[in-house]
């Protein structure tokens, strides 16, 4: 981490360079140490200035998405909209009592939430939000995200095991079971992006890719486009989330390895579970979707810089709707249909993915690879239409009262 | 600073491998090991080893460990619990041979090396690309024949985990 000083601090070094310089306010102090604290500070002031807030604002926003397609209302009382329900959340779990059961492991279980919690935080390491903007653009980006969302299945399952308490147990193995499976598919559909680019390094896949969607690897050819839709997948299940929450399905196991948490221990399984739809979002805006890249309207640091983090966060996000709104919409599926699914389904699928883009990559010549872009872009444009078309055509048919009722975005 | 970092994460490596073996409680047990490969996985991003790091943390701790700890949960192992009788000396001897037999080995090993500084590692040294290249190009046919064994691996353990589909005569 240290040694590779010169590659990963990026603009930062020249902040620790400035402090620990001769005449700098910090030049009595060893330059490792002064990189190790600022790395430290700017982790902090990223978890505390975006993570968490990202991660609260997605549970409202959640809780009032979902409300609304089931025709409810949602959390609407704590500031404008009940947009500031997510704190009065957080406040109030926060001073609630610390219960850890008298039959429980008394250090694991206390444990096991923290571990979720790195699991899901550590990947903003590597999440590029514009073209400087990286905490560090490692080598093996990509990897080091498969790697260190390892932690979750270690904290769940050990959240299962010390609440002592059978459902729990059931619950951290299902998740344990459900994530390595899901693993294999999910790391088989990053491959193809990885053999058009032939480096793992986030910033380089974005840099490989343009602003417009025909330089997307989504459309690059048929196999990406699949692999996309099978990584998404995946990812929404190795996340547990509908239709694929079987870890914690509260008709068969209450409420699955968390059954025994409670306050604040309770909140940070949750709080991963929707920062973690995010950076579903921001891997898959990175591998298909362009990431960062803007059409070329400024030359400002700033203003491009603005515009990149604009662009890669309304991408990311839009994946953050996706999955409530699946959420809201499908049915849990069985534990049975859940294995059929990833290995008689997904694995293979993956694995055709894979063969099929190194194939593309050497057959296909690169004038014939620009032309099947465009046409796949305007078939995913016009499917999108047709889809919007549907929505709109059902939408009238509803008649389901007063529409400045159902269709008002504010209640 | 470097030497200290080494030094305070192989102490720590050295704690959590003796807590796999001491600890009478096979999850924990099961746990120290996912700690000790983590913190192995630290010390290989200490020799720039990116790639190394990360294969460790994906295969060991992710993928094997939680199958360890699956079984071990499943199975509701509790406390230490010591096999009887005979066996129990039997399994103690071999337990010593094969500690004594390493103990040898380690000897004769940090007797031949000789210690001192390695000189920092050249740039890209450990990454993606230059694993890549030794692993295709000087150990290619290794790197072959060990996928072709864990392709021998996974197909005999679905042939021994299937269902039968016929009765056999009895």
């Amino acid at each position: 981490m240290l040694a590779d000083r010169d590659s990963s601090l990026g603009p930062m070094k020249d902040l620790v360079l400035y402090l620990t310089d001769v005449a700098g306010p910090l030049r009595f102090a060893p330059y490792e140490l002064v990189a190790m604290v600022a790395m430290l500070l700017f982790g902090a002031v990223v978890v505390f200035g975006f993570v968490l807030p990202v991660a609260g604002i997605t549970s409202w926003l959640e809780r009032r998405v979902w409300a609304r397609i089931q025709s409810r209302v949602g959390p609407n009382r704590v500031g404008p909209q009940g947009f500031l329900q997510w704190l009065a959340d957080g406040l109030k779990n926060l001073m609630k009592e610390d219960i850890i059961p008298s039959a429980a492991d008394p250090w694991l279980f206390a444990l096991a939430p923290y571990l979720v919690v790195i699991g899901f935080v550590a990947t903003f390491a590597v999440v590029p939000f514009g073209d400087v903007l990286v905490i560090a653009d490692l080598d093996i980006g990509i990897l080091y995200i498969t790697a260190v969302t390892g932690l979750v299945v270690v904290g769940v399952l050990m959240a299962g095991w010390a609440s002592n308490n059978k459902w729990s147990l059931l619950g951290g193995i299902r998740s344990a079971a459900q994530i390595v499976s899901y693993e294999i598919p999910a790391g088989l559909s990053i491959f193809p992006v990885v053999l058009l680019t032939g480096t793992l390094s986030m910033q380089e896949i974005i840099r490989a890719q343009g602003w417009a969607p025909w330089h997307w690897f989504l459309f690059h050819d048929p196999f990406t486009f699949a692999a996309f839709f099978v990584f998404f997948v995946a990812a929404l299940a190795e996340g547990n989330r509908t239709p694929f929450d079987l870890p914690e399905a509260e008709s068969e196991l209450v409420a699955g390895f968390c059954t025994e948490y409670s306050g604040m221990r309770y909140l940070l399984f949750f709080l991963a579970e929707w920062g973690n739809l995010y950076v579903i979002g921001a891997i898959v805006t990175t591998l298909f979707l362009g990431g960062w890249q803007v059409p070329p309207v400024t030359e400002h640091p700033v203003a491009l810089a603005v515009f990149q983090l604009a662009t890669f966060f309304a991408k990311a996000y839009f994946f953050v709707f996706v999955a409530m709104w699946v959420r809201a919409t499908l049915p849990r599926v069985r534990v049975d249909q859940l294995m059929i699914l990833c290995w008689k389904y997904m694995v293979p699928i993956a694995l055709v993915n894979v063969v099929g883009t190194a194939i593309w990559m050497v057959v296909v010549p690169t004038s014939l690879g620009r032309v099947v872009a465009i046409a796949m872009t305007i078939g995913g444009a016009a499917l999108v239409v047709i889809f919007f078309r549907r929505v709109r055509f059902h939408l009238r048919r509803a008649r389901l009262g007063p529409a400045d009722y159902y269709y008002s975005p504010f209640i | 600073m470097g030497a200290a970092l080494f030094l305070l994460v192989a102490a720590l490596t050295v704690v959590a491998a003796l807590g796999v073996i001491l600890h009478p409680n096979p999850v924990k047990s099961a746990l120290f090991l996912v700690v000790t490969l983590f913190l192995l996985a630290a010390v290989f991003v200490l020799l720039e080893a990116h790639m190394i790091a990360a294969l460790q943390i994906i295969v060991y701790a992710g993928a094997i460990m939680v199958l360890f700890l699956f079984v071990i949960m499943l199975l509701n192992l509790r406390n230490d619990d010591p096999e009887r009788g005979r066996r129990r000396y039997v399994l103690r001897g071999l337990a010593w041979i094969g500690g004594v037999a390493l103990a040898i080995e380690l000897a004769l090993l940090v007797r031949g090396a000789s210690v001192g500084s390695a000189g920092s590692a050249p740039a890209g040294y450990g990454g993606a690309a230059a694993v890549a290249r030794s692993l295709y190009t000087d150990f290619l046919l290794p790197f072959e024949l060990t996928s072709i064994l864990l392709l021998a691996a996974v197909v005999g353990a679905v042939v021994l985990a299937q269902k039968q589909r016929r009765p056999t005569l009895s």
